[in-house]
Parts: structure tokens; sequence; C-alpha cells
């Protein structure tokens, strides 16, 4: 047999081989990650998580850092979601191959993956610095900075979902109100909105599901808190704060709260997504 | 603009229509213009607290390995050089891995069985980053310290436990000060690196697998028809024709591994050292503003602000060579 032929495929053999190893190796070690975390959160899952606050420590459950989460995460999407939204609108509808829009569009995208440590220290400046200030007292943390740490980090988010999906919508729908002599802004909120309104719902729950493991923002801003707070200008405790602490505890018990927490926190993500891929591929059935 | 009062109504409704029109247009724009905000903001706070550290260190601040609360002096050559050299080892690990997915989901898989992967591998890149970091420090960190740093030690590092150094370790130069440690925990740079390559493979693989996609069937099924292996398809066309998005996805993938916090912090053992030893703890931009800021005040405060300013100009510039890399191959297909 001719020794070139034979090279190249002994070459291909161990090259298809390595691929399906390379799959198999990514795959294993993120159902090890997913296992572990199924494992030891569901050994630990207990009803005192989601009846008794952290103050009490190993004896204690979540249900502060739970709450704290939820209006932490309310704040930061019921922020992020109309500025997003508009935002998005106007790179789809007002912006589309402008300069400044395809600049602001290219800058949205950097946004997207930028450190979110340095959202949390920015919001820490220009929120936390100055309510200090104002109340010559103790450093003011608050929920609320923390809400608009993370509304930072959903914004590009909304903003991205809401401008591929306005510019998924056909133009023969714009020509048809137009020509009815609607005016631009009302076709924008009446009917293209209309239009891509799951799409854009999508957006907002990938953007949910985002934030809601975000830690590294949430420290310098909403802090912690061991009680309970439903205060949004209070110090806060939140799931992935209380994680991070109890993590880094000595305690046994600690580490049974934190994977506890941590199997909350990754099944509402992993169902978020669900979610909003479910509502997609509906509406994608539904357009056909 | 003139009336007439025999047209006052429609003129009316014109005007109206036209003012809503503009505030419209402002409240869209204005909007559009908190993303542009944000990232203005967050540079231009970050070198605000940090204007104390750089005025007092100056360019030291970047070479000096020195980090010491007690004297009040700080440089930031031990967190930059953590966050490379675990960004560095991530990518090492990361690119190949997902190269070799990518090329499987997009030649080599049945049909039928490319969307349900493609679409796990995309759900588990939503998995918060925090349960990353307690993997690592629970799971991985303690497995690693039992099984494999004990072999790496003994057999590639210059201090082994029997004292009897490896031929290896004796006549590769580097590689002995690379694996050699005698700190008996798994936290190390080298572990943080593996746990922040397995973050990263999702996003670098889905971004690969878009891109190699986008490659025109006919010039793969040209390459077939002249013989081409599987193998010779994906390197020889799919990469070059993909080159630019390929590097591009990398490039988002170091700006992940580069700014990430939580993932890191648990398993890189949180020292302010340097040590050439992959196998030692240290520390990253990200972590030591994680550990330290909420104790931290005046002067200590201001570097750690200067060190996340430093990652935010890094991550920036890596983020905008990542999309502009993205961008080429969109534009070549007309996009």
């Amino acid at each position: 047999m001719n020794t070139l032929y034979l090279r190249r495929r002994i070459a291909n053999a161990l090259a298809m081989a390595l691929s399906l190893l390379a799959t198999l190796v990514g795959l294993a070690f993120l159902a090890w990650i997913l296992w572990e975390t199924l494992r030891q959160g569901v050994g630990a899952l207990d009803l005192k998580l989601f009846t008794k606050i952290t103050a009490y420590g190993e004896d204690g459950g979540l249900l502060n850092s739970m709450v704290g989460s939820l209006v932490i995460n309310f704040i930061g999407i019921g922020i992020a979601t109309p500025i997003g939204v508009l935002a998005g609108t106007w790179l789809a509808e007002y912006a589309n191959r402008t300069k400044l829009g395809e600049s602001i569009r290219f800058l949205n995208d950097i946004l997207l993956s930028a450190p979110s440590i340095v959202m949390g220290l920015f919001v820490y400046t220009i929120i936390v610095l100055p309510s200090t200030a104002l109340t010559h007292g103790s450093t003011s943390f608050s929920g609320f900075a923390g809400g608009v740490a993370l509304a930072l980090i959903a914004l590009p988010v909304i903003v991205r979902t809401t401008d591929e999906m306005l510019r998924l919508v056909p133009s023969t729908l714009r020509e048809a109100a137009l020509s009815l002599g609607v005016p631009q802004w009302k076709l924008t909120l009446q009917i293209l909105i209309r239009a891509a309104r799951s799409g854009i719902i999508t957006g907002v729950l990938l953007a949910l599901a985002r934030i809601s493991g975000e830690t590294a923002p949430l420290l310098f801003t909403a802090f912690g808190n061991n009680y309970m707070a439903v205060n949004p200008l209070e110090k806060m405790s939140s799931l992935p704060q209380i994680i991070y602490q109890y993590a880094n505890d000595p305690g046994d018990a600690m580490h049974a709260l934190a994977w506890a927490g941590a199997f909350v926190i990754t099944m509402f993500v992993l169902l978020l997504s669900l979610a909003s891929r479910l509502i997609l591929s509906r509406t994608k059935v539904s357009h056909d | 603009m003139p009336t007439f009062p025999a047209t006052a109504a429609p003129e009316q409704r014109a005007i109206r229509d036209a003012r809503h029109e503009r505030l419209f247009r402002w409240l869209l724009k204005g909007c559009a213009l908190i993303v542009l905000a944000a990232l203005l903001g967050a540079a231009g706070a970050t070198l605000w607290g940090g204007r104390e550290a750089f005025a007092t260190f100056g360019w030291h601040f970047l070479v000096s390995s020195e980090w010491d609360p007690g004297n009040d002096v700080y440089g930031a050559l031990v967190p930059v050089y953590g966050t490379l050299a675990t960004s560095f080892i991530a990518l090492l690990i990361a690119v190949p891995v997902s190269f070799g997915i990518a090329v499987y989901l997009s030649e080599v898989a049945p049909t039928w069985l490319r969307t349900p992967i493609a679409s796990a591998i995309e759900l588990l890149a939503g998995i918060p980053s925090i349960i990353y970091g307690m993997w690592g420090l629970f799971i991985f960190a303690p497995f690693f310290a039992e099984h494999i740093k004990p072999w790496l030690t003994n057999n590639l590092g210059n201090k082994p436990d029997d004292g009897k150094l490896s031929w290896v370790a004796e006549h590769v130069p580097f590689v002995g000060k690379l694996f050699g440690s005698d700190y008996p925990f798994g936290a190390s740079i080298l572990v943080a690196g593996i746990v922040l390559a397995i973050m990263i493979i999702p996003f670098i693989s889905s971004v690969m697998r878009e891109v190699f996609q986008t490659v025109p069937t006919r010039l793969k099924e040209s390459a077939y028809a002249l013989g081409s292996s599987t193998w010779e398809v994906s390197w020889d066309i799919v990469l070059p024709y993909t080159r630019s998005a390929v590097i591009g996805g990398i490039f988002l993938g170091l700006g992940r591994a580069l700014g990430e916090t939580m993932a890191v912090t648990f398993v890189l053992g949180n020292a302010m050292q340097l040590s050439a030893s992959l196998l030692d703890p240290g520390t990253s931009i990200a972590s030591t503003i994680a550990n330290q800021f909420s104790e931290a005040a005046g002067l200590q405060k201001s570097s750690l602000m200067a060190l996340a300013f430093l990652l935010f100009v890094v991550t920036f510039i890596v983020l905008l060579i990542a999309r502009l890399m993205l961008r080429r191959l969109a534009s070549k297909e007309g996009r």
C-alpha cells in the first residue's frame, strides 16, 4: 500500500479519536461538576433551609439569603429591563448602520463579558461611597446598590437580545404601519416590540439566569446580613454571598449549607435557561 | 411652522406627533448611552479610586512584588502574575479541547447527536462561576493533592519527597522549578488554571462550533471530492476559512478567564508570594480584590482600585481584539 495514503489514514484516525476524546473529557468534567452539586446539594437539603435565617449559623437556614437574592435580583432586572429594551430598540430601529449605533453595539458586546468585580467597585464608588458621606455613618452598603450592580451586568444581555430580535421582525410589518401614517414611536412601541415580545422575554430570562449566580459584584455593594432584611436600603444577604462566606468557613456543617445554596442556585439557573429555550423554540415554530 | 385654520386639527396632530417622536428618540438614545456610560464610568471610577496608589508608587506599582499592608507598601506584580499565569494555563488546556469538541460536533458526530451535545454544553456554560469554584475547592483540589500532585512533584519537580531528582527535573531546564513544591495542599496556580479551563471550554467550543458552521458546504464538499480526509478538511479548509473568528473566540475565553473572580479565588490559595512553581499557591487581581477590599482602607483600598483599573483595561483590550476578530468573519459573509 502507498505509504503516503497510509500516513494520511493514520493521521485522520488519530485526529478523529482525539476529537472524540476531547468531547468526552469536556463532557465528563462538566458532568462531574453537575453531579457533585446535585449529590452534595440534595444531601444537605432540609426544611430549615427555607424557614430559618443565617444568624443561627450551623443550626440556621438560608431564608434571609434567599429573600435577599430575590429582592436584589428583582431590583436588578427591574432597572435593566426598561433601559435595556429601549436601548436595544434604539440600536435596531433608529441607529442601525449609523456610526454611533455601531459603536454602542460593539461596546455593548464588550460590556457583556467585562469583569463583574470591576462593576461592583464602580457601583461601590457611585452609590455606596456617596450614601456613606450622606449619612455621616459607617459604610452604607445596601441591597439597592447590589441591585444596581447586577443591573449593569444584566443590561448588555437584554440590549443584545432586544436588538437581535427586533432586527428579525420582517420589514414589511414596518412598511405596512408607516404607510398607514402611524408615527414611528407608535409603530415601535405598539407593533415591533409586540412582534418581538417572546424574544425579548427570553433575553430578560437569560439576563436573570446570568445575574442570579453573580457573587463578586455583591461583596462590596449588598455586603451581607445575618438577619432578615427586606428594606433595600439596608445591608442584605444573598445566596451567592452566603455560599462564598460558608465555603470559606472551616466547619463541615457550613459547607453542607453552602452546597445546599449552590444546589438551589444551579437548579434555578438551569430551569431559567430551559424555560427561555422553550419559549424561543415555540415561537420559531409558530412563525413558520 | 405656519398654521392654517382650515387644516388646524391634522396640522396640530402632525406637530404633536413630531414632538412625541423627538422625545421618544431622545429617551431611546439616552438609554443606549447608558451602556457607554457604564463602561466609561467603570474605568473612570477605578482610575479615580486608584489615583492615590498611582501617585504614590508611580510605575513602580506595576513591577514591585511587595504587598505589605503593615508598612503600607503595595505592588501589583504578584496578582498580575497570578492572573496571567492562571489564564495562560486555562487557554493552554481549553483551546485544544474546545477545538476537538468543535470539530467533533461539526464534522464527526452523527447528525442526531450534534444538537443534544451542543445544547448540553451551552446549558452548562450558564452555570454560575461560584459553583465551579466550590467544586474546585471541595472536590478537585483535594483530588489533585492526593492523586496528581505527588506524581508531578516526584517525577517532574525539583523537590521530590524522597529527595532523589528525576531525570526530567535534572536535565530539562525550568521543568523542575515549575513542578517543585513542598506545599501540602491542592490549591495552586495550576489547579486554578485547570478550573478556569473547564469553565471557559463551553464558551470557546460553542463559538468555534458556530463559526465552523458558517463554512460554505460546497467548499468542504470540493475538498472531500478531491479525496481529503475529515481531518484534512477540518485543518486545511475549515480552520483557515474561520481563522479570525476562531482567534476571536479564544480571546473571548481569555477575557472571561482574566476577569473571573469566584472560580479562581477558592482554589488559588490566596498567598501573596511570587513562586516559580505552578504547584504553589498564589493570588490573582480579582481574588486579591475580593479577599481584601472590605477590610481595606486608605492606600490599600486605593491600590486595590488601581488593580481593578489594570484588570479592566487589560480585559477591555482583549475583548476588543476578540470582537474585531469575530466581526471580520461576519463581514466576509456579507452580513
